[in-house]
């Protein structure tokens, strides 16, 4: 995992589901050290397309290729090594406390080469995702926005080069939404490559080095975020009039939706 | 940040404690049910006579182990091989009940969801209607249990779909296939004569009486391997409960996993029904107060529950022998009567707790 070199290589992917396409011809490269923002529309194919860098789905058509090998040839525990994965929901059946599920984190580890002392990972991540007060809780008790950053603990104690997060702010309130993306960046720049679906424009085009537009299956735009998120693109892709103008503290565009008064 | 450190922690070892606690309550409840029910019946023998002869069996010679040759004769041949029979068709009916609790993330799910009872049932009643003899004495349990794993077979074959089986899909279709058994079961019993009619009934309500040791052999053998195939799939049943998909990202094969285990759960299920018929609620019961005590996790839970299983049918068949005098209860009334009423108790509380089923 050395910083630029490429985790992701996709080539012409193609996703059918029956007669429904789904994803069509997109080609891309997830370096590591780098923060991808996958964005798009509802229905443009987000979730299609982490779903083949997870490993879920097997492309129908091109080549989706991880670390130099395509990606179905990786077994259940290599990927697990080597991807680690938030989902949009996040439930746990039965009574399991904060503390156990952060846990099951390091599950693709045991009896393996990366078989540590579990116990201070555990406890930097619940700290990071700034949980760690809730630790002895039952996880179906909390509330929507703990469960969704215990669930990101649990996805940093897994400690892969390679972390997706698939709509990680949908939950949270505007602190802890910065504070995940800025956990994505620590991760970024300890060399790890992390691809991140998200709805909101301005927290990718803030955080992102790369912005990924999907639209209807098709990769519309790809690359840094002041080139991708121009108002016309935006306008094209979401059908709806946006301003972008630059944050006067870091220079990332922010978009506004143009309202009427 | 050592503060929030010291709650977690300190969860963790208040678990292990009320682990331990729970062990050796279920282990001393489980011996001294065994001396209690081993005493007890027509001819009664004191508990220092019944740890005697246990004692001298395993070559340590003392002054407790009964002289007289009845005493020993009743223990040895009657009353040992239905205990160890009633302790270990509870033991494994727990098991199964937690695996399946587990593999579904419900715990309202029992073996039965899957038709191994009632195939079961479908097989010991075509044996005794249709007079099958061709392994002696033992053809109606070899039959149930070709039963219970045909039908559990059936069930995981329909519901299975494109190499993906979905929970809801596979305990409906146990319904349907519940249903067609349960018919085929009617039809057996109104094409049969009276005297296999009262067979097949008597085979359902479930009883301990009549085991011998090469019953329990079997079924120890059988148990055990099974059992120890799911101690050993535990920790990722734990994963499970982050659901499909979750549990795939961790390198959990989830699609293998839940075919392994039915199989574990049919044949833990089919053994122990095969010999003793139907006994109901003990693996949806056990699990689920084993939970509340120690907590989810299935290695723990497995053990736990195969003792408090075993236990709850050795006292239950004390009960079934001495409830009534002078008759053998079947024991599968009493495990219903009591398992009834909890079940009905496990749906309020588990709706009205707060975030779903736990």
């Amino acid at each position: 995992m050395t910083a630029g070199a490429i985790a992701y290589a996709l080539d012409g992917v193609g996703y059918r589901i029956g007669d429904a396409e789904i994803l069509a011809d997109v080609t891309l490269e997830v370096a590591y050290g780098r923060v991808l923002a996958l964005v798009g529309p509802n229905g443009a194919g987000k979730s299609s397309l982490l779903g083949i860098l997870t490993g879920d789905a097997r492309a129908t058509s091109g080549s989706a290729v991880l670390d130099g090998r395509p990606i179905g040839a990786y077994r259940g525990t290599d990927l697990a090594r080597r991807r680690s994965v938030l989902l949009q929901s996040n439930q746990v059946s039965f009574a399991y406390t904060v503390y156990d599920v952060v846990e099951m984190g390091r599950a693709p580890w045991i009896g393996g080469p990366g078989d540590l002392d579990d116990e201070p990972l555990i406890r930097d991540s619940l700290e990071r995702t700034d949980v760690a007060h809730l630790a002895s809780r039952v996880f179906s008790s909390l509330s929507g926005g703990e469960r969704a950053r215990v669930s990101l603990a649990r996805v940093l104690a897994q400690n892969t080069p390679i972390v997706m997060l698939d709509e990680p702010t949908a939950a949270l309130d505007l602190k802890h939404q910065e504070d995940v993306l800025r956990i994505a960046r620590d991760l970024a720049a300890q060399g790890r490559a992390i691809v991140v679906v998200l709805h909101d424009l301005s927290l990718a085009a803030a955080y992102a080095d790369d912005v990924a537009i999907l639209h209807e299956g098709r990769l519309v735009a790809f690359g840094a975020p002041a080139d991708v998120l121009t108002e016309t693109t935006i306008e094209r892709v979401y059908e709806t009039p946006v301003r972008v103008m630059s944050d006067p503290d870091t220079g990332r565009p922010v978009v506004l939706p143009r309202r009427q008064r | 940040m050592t503060a929030p450190a010291v709650p977690a922690t300190a969860g963790v070892r208040d678990l292990r404690a009320r682990r331990v606690a729970v062990y050796t309550v279920g282990g001393v409840l489980l011996v001294v049910g065994v001396v209690l029910s081993a005493g007890l019946g027509q001819l009664p023998i004191g508990p220092a006579e019944v740890v005697g002869s246990v004692l001298r069996a395993v070559g340590i010679p003392n002054g407790w182990a009964p002289a007289d040759p009845l005493i020993e004769q009743t223990l040895w041949q009657i009353r040992f091989p239905r205990i160890a029979m009633s302790l270990l068709v509870g033991g494994l009916l727990a098991v199964a009940g937690a695996v399946m609790q587990a593999i579904f993330g419900n715990p309202l799910a029992e073996p039965g969801v899957v038709g191994v009872s009632s195939g079961a049932a479908l097989g010991a009643a075509a044996a005794i209607t249709l007079g099958l003899t061709f392994f002696g004495s033992w053809t109606t349990a070899l039959v149930a249990f070709a039963g219970g794993l045909g039908a559990t077979l059936i069930v995981y074959g329909a519901a299975r779909s494109r190499g993906r089986t979905e929970s809801i899909t596979l305990i409906l279709t146990g319904i349907a296939v519940n249903a067609f058994a349960g018919a085929g079961l009617a039809v057996l019993m109104f094409v049969g004569d009276t005297a296999s009619r009262e067979q097949i009934v008597f085979w359902q309500l479930g009883s301990m009486n009549g085991s011998r040791w090469p019953e329990v052999g079997i079924v120890a053998v059988v148990g055990v391997v099974a059992t120890a195939g799911t101690i050993v799939l535990a920790r990722r049943y734990d994963l499970l409960s982050l659901g499909d998909r979750t549990a795939s990202h961790l390198g959990v094969h989830v699609e293998r996993l839940r075919i392994l285990s039915i199989v574990l759960v049919a044949l833990l299920t089919g053994v122990a029904v095969a010999f003793v018929g139907i006994i109901s609620f003990v693996g949806l019961v056990i699990p689920h107060l084993v939970r509340m005590l120690i907590g989810p996790a299935n290695r723990p839970l497995i053990v736990a529950s195969f003792l408090g299983g075993g236990a709850l049918l050795v006292y239950a068949d004390v009960l079934a022998r001495t409830l009534l005098p002078s008759a053998d209860l079947p024991i599968g009334i009493l495990t219903s009567l009591i398992g009834g009423p909890f079940f009905y108790w496990l749906i309020r509380r588990s709706r009205r707790g707060a975030g779903g089923w736990s």
